[in-house]
């Protein structure tokens, strides 16, 4: 027994053992002596962990576009960047419009609904018309060729809505009922985090109940099993994919607004790096797997945000927060290599790999 | 078969056009190159007036008699920073219309290329420009990261390059890498910029603590490290030095670890958008609620204000003044060409520095019989680097043997007021608060 355990293991193992141990060993090291030197109190630890899972929480609703795409399609729908892009940027001219006719100040809750639905809808009609367009007429090529479309139908959306509505950045504008903060003992948060945190689990809900309970929500599940069973199975394949399409593309208008509340500044390339940053979120917690996009999200929010300081400040590297990417990525390796296929991600069965 | 015939066909047809291309290519007399022993140009069957002799080290650009006198411009017209780019070209824009489109009685030409603020914009940009020889000087660089990159390309072309708004010390700095032959600006030095802002913030405002922020780019790196190196000689402390990712959007962990040092003022000499986002998040983050703000020239624009909101309000920053009578006229007919004021303060020097092209230029040129003008390159760029009591909108410049022509005079600090942030008051027409 012990032999075979023996044989098993080759070079390849031991050295990923290796870099792994080393990395997990640095960062015990590095967090210890930050909390030893204890120039940080409680509150601020606590802020880190807020804003970790007020950007996380948006990391996870673009990231859930992806891992819904994938698990259906099998395929990286890198256009989703800009689904999330175009309607936060096409709502802001209603933002606009409603902020100087003073209706967002009478009534900020109607308006910031009316953003939602104008932003889904916008990511909702981008999203199909690339399905329709870019993906369905490829559905049967081979799999790096949607891919490669999917980087062409990025391009293409970035610089129509530049061309549209032009390449400077537009404020969003300050929504005065989301301003100010609670406070609860050490713990702080703005008004704008919780809606943030709370839009955010709201939807996740909804989406993690639509698909489990619902017979479309069991559709996309079959398909996702095997197109080619679910569809001798009376299922309406390409009906399906476009609705997820839809769901995706609805989250990523959702977090769109979100983004704008937060940050009030939209441009034609904002997508850009949060598209990138929920691409790994979604890899990070399994991509295909619904409660994996969410708990991938908000591991890489937190890791952003607390990572940085935890690791690095004791070990005395200046200005850690330059190293937040590396810091992301480098838990991104580690979980890769304990877990090859992310945080809840399933072994992939030999046809869906 | 069929697959031989469609090949077949495909080579008839490639040789067909490279047939029709092949003549034209050596036919064309191709703009005469730079370092030629200056060919009397195909003018028209000219009697040989006393053939001009190039001796110049680094060659002459010859324009016959029609063709234009070109000025290129390197500039971030695009983007987040275009505010910057864009206000440079048309400052540029107004010393021709001045010179009324004419020198030395050739039309001026001028255009350019888009840099992005970032150093492969600068050398894509910069590598565009050497290739055409026609190109006399360069109004450039808008950001100092694209200087770095453009200028050693700039330099072996033999051109002379000058920069309304490139403040990094380096590029003036004799005994470092970036320094090369043939740059000049009428910027002023960050040497001097960050020494006013740690100036004001000790001894006018009376901070004590500080906390700097840069984004790894040579501008700011380099801005905040003046700043606190004078801020620390004056007898202030330094909390923090923090940096950030360009492209970041969540600064809310970064000015947390500042808060940990409670500053009184933190100086982040960025550009937009990071600059607009931390000035909109500082409000968020407990403990820097009373804290002050600074930035400098980077963020000075039209649209910063109402980007950055409510929370920058009393924000502190540095960036050129120009004021006066000339400057009065000039922002009239800047406002009549481009139907606006100058979106950032950069415009009267990219004005400056045009006109001292053309005072150079004219100074070094010999006109032939025929009207074709000769310019030697090493002797534009002697009588730039000998310019002294230039009377520029930006006050009485002289360039030094580092090519710094900006005597420091304008600059000063400015602050942000709610009406700026509402939109209803102008940022860059705004006067400033103080002046060293």
């Amino acid at each position: 027994m012990r032999q075979r355990f023996l044989n098993r293991i080759n070079f390849t193992d031991i050295a990923l053992g290796i870099i792994g141990a080393s990395l997990v060993g640095l960062i015990v090291v590095g967090s210890f002596k930050t909390l030893a030197e204890g120039n940080y109190t409680t509150r601020q630890w606590l802020d880190f962990v807020v804003f970790g899972v007020a950007q996380g929480s948006i990391y996870a609703l673009i990231a859930l576009g992806y891992t819904l795409v994938y698990g259906i399609l099998r395929m990286i729908n890198f256009a989703h960047s800009e689904v999330f892009m175009s309607g936060a940027f096409t709502a802001y001219f209603a933002a606009d419009a409603m902020a100087k006719a003073g209706f967002i100040r009478s009534n900020p809750f109607i308006a910031i609904l009316i953003l939602f639905a104008i932003s889904m809808a916008t990511s909702v009609f981008i999203g199909v018309l690339v399905e329709r367009i870019a993906y369905r007429p490829l559905r049967r090529a081979p799999r790096l060729v949607p891919l490669i479309t999917a980087i062409g139908a990025s391009f293409f959306l970035q610089y129509t809505f530049k061309g549209l509505y032009g390449d400077q950045f537009k404020a969003y504008p300050e929504v005065a009922a989301l301003k100010g903060s609670w406070t609860w003992g050490d713990l702080n948060i703005t008004r704008i985090q919780v809606v943030v945190i709370l839009s955010a689990a709201l939807l996740m809900l909804g989406l993690y109940l639509y698909v489990q309970y619902t017979k479309t929500g069991k559709a996309m599940r079959a398909v996702s099993e095997d197109k080619d069973v679910a569809a001798l199975m009376g299922i309406n394949v390409d009906a399906i994919i476009v609705r997820t399409f839809v769901l995706g593309a609805a989250l990523a208008g959702a977090a769109g607004i979100l983004y704008a509340l937060t940050f009030r500044q939209v441009n034609f390339l904002m997508g850009f790096i949060p598209g990138i940053k929920a691409f790994t979120a979604a890899v990070l917690g399994g991509i295909g797997n619904i409660p994996g996009a969410m708990l991938g999200g908000l591991f890489l929010g937190l890791f952003e945000s607390v990572g940085p300081i935890l690791f690095l400040d004791g070990l005395n590297v200046p200005a850690p927060y330059q190293l937040k990417d590396v810091i992301a990525f480098t838990m991104l390796v580690l979980v890769l290599l304990f877990r090859p296929s992310g945080i809840l991600g399933e072994r992939l069965s030999e046809k869906k790999a | 078969m069929k697959r031989l015939y469609t090949m077949l066909s495909v080579l008839v047809l490639a040789s067909m056009l490279l047939a029709a291309c092949a003549p034209a290519t050596t036919e064309a007399p191709a703009t005469e190159p730079p370092h030629t022993e200056a060919p009397p140009t195909e003018a028209p069957a000219t009697e040989a007036p006393p053939a001009f002799e190039c001796t110049d080290a680094i060659g002459c650009v010859d324009i016959a008699p029609g063709e234009p006198i070109h000025i290129a411009w390197i500039q971030s017209v695009s983007g987040a920073t275009a505010a910057l780019g864009q206000t440079n070209v048309n400052g540029g824009q107004i010393a021709i219309d001045d010179k009324g489109g004419e020198l030395l009685g050739h039309p001026i030409q001028y255009d350019g290329e888009d840099s992005l603020c970032n150093a492969e914009g600068g050398q894509a940009a910069g590598t565009k420009i050497v290739a055409d020889p026609t190109v006399v000087a360069i109004l450039g660089t808008t950001c100092s990261s694209e200087a770095r990159a453009a200028m050693p390309l700039v330099a072996d072309a033999g051109m002379v390059m000058m920069s309304p708004s490139n403040t990094n010390p380096d590029l003036t700095n004799p005994d470092h890498p970036d320094h090369h032959d043939g740059y000049f600006r009428t910027a002023h030095n960050d040497l001097f910029q960050g020494r006013v802002a740690a100036e004001y913030a000790f001894n006018e405002l009376g901070f004590t603590s500080a906390a700097t922020v840069h984004d790894g780019s040579p501008y700011a790196q380099s801005l905040q490290q003046v700043f606190a190196d004078v801020f620390t000689e004056l007898g202030g402390t330094i909390t923090a030095q923090e940096a950030v990712n360009v492209g970041d959007t969540d600064f809310k962990p970064v000015l947390t670890t500042i808060a940990a040092g409670s500053p009184e003022i933190i100086y982040f000499p960025i550009f937009e958008p990071e600059g607009n986002l931390m000035a909109s998040q500082k409000c968020e983050v407990s403990g820097l609620e009373e804290v002050s703000l600074m930035g400098a020239d980077g963020l000075f624009t039209s649209g910063f204000p109402t980007t950055a909101g409510s929370c920058a309000v009393g924000m502190y920053m540095s960036s050129p003044y120009v004021a006066g009578d000339a400057m009065a006229g000039f922002l009239e007919k800047y406002n009549t060409a481009f139907g606006e004021g100058p979106a950032s303060g950069f415009a009267p020097h990219a004005y400056d520095a045009i006109n001292m092209f053309f005072a150079a230029i004219e100074q070094v040129a010999v006109v032939g019989a025929d009207g074709t003008v000769h310019i030697p390159r090493q002797a534009l760029r002697d009588a730039l680097y000998g310019t002294t009591g230039f009377t520029g909108l930006t006050g009485n410049l002289a360039c030094d043997e580092n090519g710094d022509c900006a005597t420091g005079e304008a600059l000063a600090v400015y602050q942000l007021s709610q009406a700026m942030v509402d939109g209803s008051e102008d940022l860059v027409a705004s006067t400033p608060i103080w002046q060293p």
